[in-house]
C-alpha cells in the first residue's frame, strides 16, 4: 500500500515540484462519519491527508448537483459517508443518498469519468477505524485510476507517483 | 398530466454536437411534476453534458433557464434574450413545448431533451402509469371510469379477451387486466348492466388518425 501521509506535507511541497495526489472530498454526516472522523483524530489514528471533509447535516441533504459540481471542478474522488442503514437520524436520509449516489455513479460511467470515483459508505459514530479504512480505500482506488479527466491542465501537475 | 422521461447524457451530447453555445430550457409544469424536465433535472443534465463535452475536448458554454410553461407563448416570450445569445436550444418540455419554442424562434435549432411518453398519473413516488390516449371521444362512462382504449393491451371495447391470469394481463403480467378493473369498478358502483350492451366499433375519426387535431372555441375567442 502506498503511504500517502507525509508528516510535513507543506515542507515537502516547498522543496520539490508537486506530484499529482488524489484530491478527495468526503461528505460526512454529522451524526456518524463526522463524529467518527473526529474520534479518529482524538485517537491519533493516521489517514491520508488527501481528503477534505465536508460536514453535512445528513447524507440525505446532499443533492446530486453537489456531487456533480465537485466532479466538474476536477475533484478526483468522493466519499459519501452516512449512518448505518436503519440508523439514520432522519430515518432514511442515508437510503436516499445511496440511491442518488448510485444514479450519479451511472452518469459518471456514461460520460467517462468513472463511477468508481464515487463511493458511499455506512458507519456509526464509534467506528473510527472503519472510517480510516474507508478513506484509505477510496484514496487507493482513485490513485490507481489516476487524475480525473475533468482536471484542468493546471490542476494536473503530474500523474506520476509522489 | 403529460409524463416524459429523460434522454441519456450521451443522447443529449450527440444532439448538440455541432454547437458550442447552448441554452437548456426547463418547463415548470407537467415535466417538473414527473421529475423529468424541471429546474433540478435541467441542472443535473447541464452538469453531466458539460462534463461529457469537456472530456471530449470540446468545452460547452451552457445556460439554463426554466419557464413556467413551454406550451404557452405568454411564457416563451421571456426566453427571447437568452435565445438570442445561444446557437441552439434544448427544450426539456414535452413535445408540444419543444414545438412551441421552435415556432416562436424560427432561426434557432431546437432539440428535444426528453422523450415524451403519455398522459398519466403518479401511481406512487417515482412511478407513473398511462391512463389516456386522448382519443377525442371519451367512453369512460361505459366502462366505469377505466379506459380500455388505453389500458387493455388489445384495446378491446367488448372484453375481456379471456387470457388474463389472476387479474393480470396476458400481454404483460406486471399490468392489471383492464377488463378485470372495469368489471370490479362497475360492480362496486352497481352498474354491471352496462356490460350487457355491445359497444360498436369505435369511430377513430375524432382521434389522431386523420392528422393533428385542432379545437376552436368561439365563445372564448377575442
Ligand atoms: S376513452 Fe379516449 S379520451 Fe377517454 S380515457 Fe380512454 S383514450 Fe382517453
Ligand atoms: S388480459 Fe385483460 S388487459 Fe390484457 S389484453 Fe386481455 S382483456 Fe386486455
Amino acid at each position: 500500500m502506498t503511504q500517502t501521509n507525509s508528516p510535513h506535507p507543506r515542507e515537502s511541497e516547498a522543496r520539490e515540484p508537486k506530484a499529482w495526489e488524489p484530491e478527495i472530498i468526503a461528505f460526512c454526516c454529522n451524526y456518524c462519519a463526522y463524529a467518527a472522523a473526529d474520534l479518529a483524530g482524538s485517537k491519533r489514528m493516521q489517514y491520508p491527508n488527501n481528503v477534505r471533509i465536508i460536514h453535512t447535516p445528513c447524507t440525505g441533504k446532499i443533492e446530486m448537483e453537489h456531487i456533480l459540481a465537485a466532479f466538474e471542478k476536477g475533484i478526483d474522488g468522493m466519499l459519501v459517508a452516512g449512518c448505518l442503514e436503519g440508523g439514520c437520524h432522519f430515518l432514511e436520509g442515508n437510503l436516499r443518498a445511496r440511491k442518488r449516489t448510485d444514479r450519479i455513479r451511472e452518469t459518471l460511467d456514461e460520460i467517462g469519468v468513472g463511477g468508481e470515483r464515487l463511493k458511499m459508505v455506512n458507519l456509526s459514530a464509534a467506528m473510527a477505524p472503519t472510517f480510516v479504512q474507508r478513506v484509505q480505500e477510496i484514496v487507493e482506488t482513485v490513485r490507481a485510476l489516476g487524475p480525473s479527466p475533468l482536471k484542468s491542465p493546471t490542476q494536473k501537475v503530474s500523474a506520476g507517483k509522489p | 398530466m403529460i409524463v416524459a422521461s429523460p434522454k441519456s447524457v450521451t443522447e443529449l451530447k450527440n444532439l448538440i454536437a455541432r454547437h458550442g453555445k447552448v441554452l437548456f430550457v426547463g418547463c415548470g409544469t407537467c415535466v417538473t411534476v414527473c421529475l423529468a424536465g424541471g429546474e433540478r433535472e435541467v441542472s443535473i443534465a447541464s452538469y453531466a453534458t458539460r462534463m461529457a463535452r469537456k472530456i471530449e475536448g470540446k468545452p460547452l458554454e451552457l445556460t439554463q433557464v426554466t419557464i413556467e410553461r413551454q406550451c404557452e407563448n405568454e411564457f416563451i416570450k421571456d426566453l427571447a434574450d437568452e435565445v438570442a445569445k445561444a446557437e441552439a436550444i434544448v427544450s426539456f418540455g414535452c413535445g408540444a413545448g419543444v414545438q412551441a419554442i421552435a415556432e416562436r424562434f424560427p432561426g434557432k435549432p431546437v432539440y428535444a431533451g426528453l422523450n415524451t411518453q403519455f398522459l398519466g398519473i403518479l401511481e406512487k413516488q417515482a412511478v407513473w402509469t398511462e391512463k389516456c390516449l386522448g382519443c377525442g371521444d371519451c367512453m369512460l362512462a361505459q366502462y366505469g371510469g377505466v379506459c380500455p382504449v388505453t389500458r387493455c393491451a388489445k384495446r378491446l371495447l367488448n372484453g375481456p379477451c379471456g387470457g388474463s391470469t389472476e387479474e393480470h394481463c396476458e400481454v404483460d403480467a406486471d399490468r392489471p387486466c383492464a377488463w378485470q378493473l372495469i368489471y370490479a369498478r362497475l360492480r362496486s358502483i352497481d352498474q354491471l348492466d352496462r356490460l350487457d350492451s355491445i359497444v360498436p366499433p369505435k369511430d377513430w375519426r375524432p382521434a389522431w388518425h386523420s392528422g393533428a387535431r385542432k379545437i376552436v372555441r368561439k365563445e372564448h375567442q377575442v
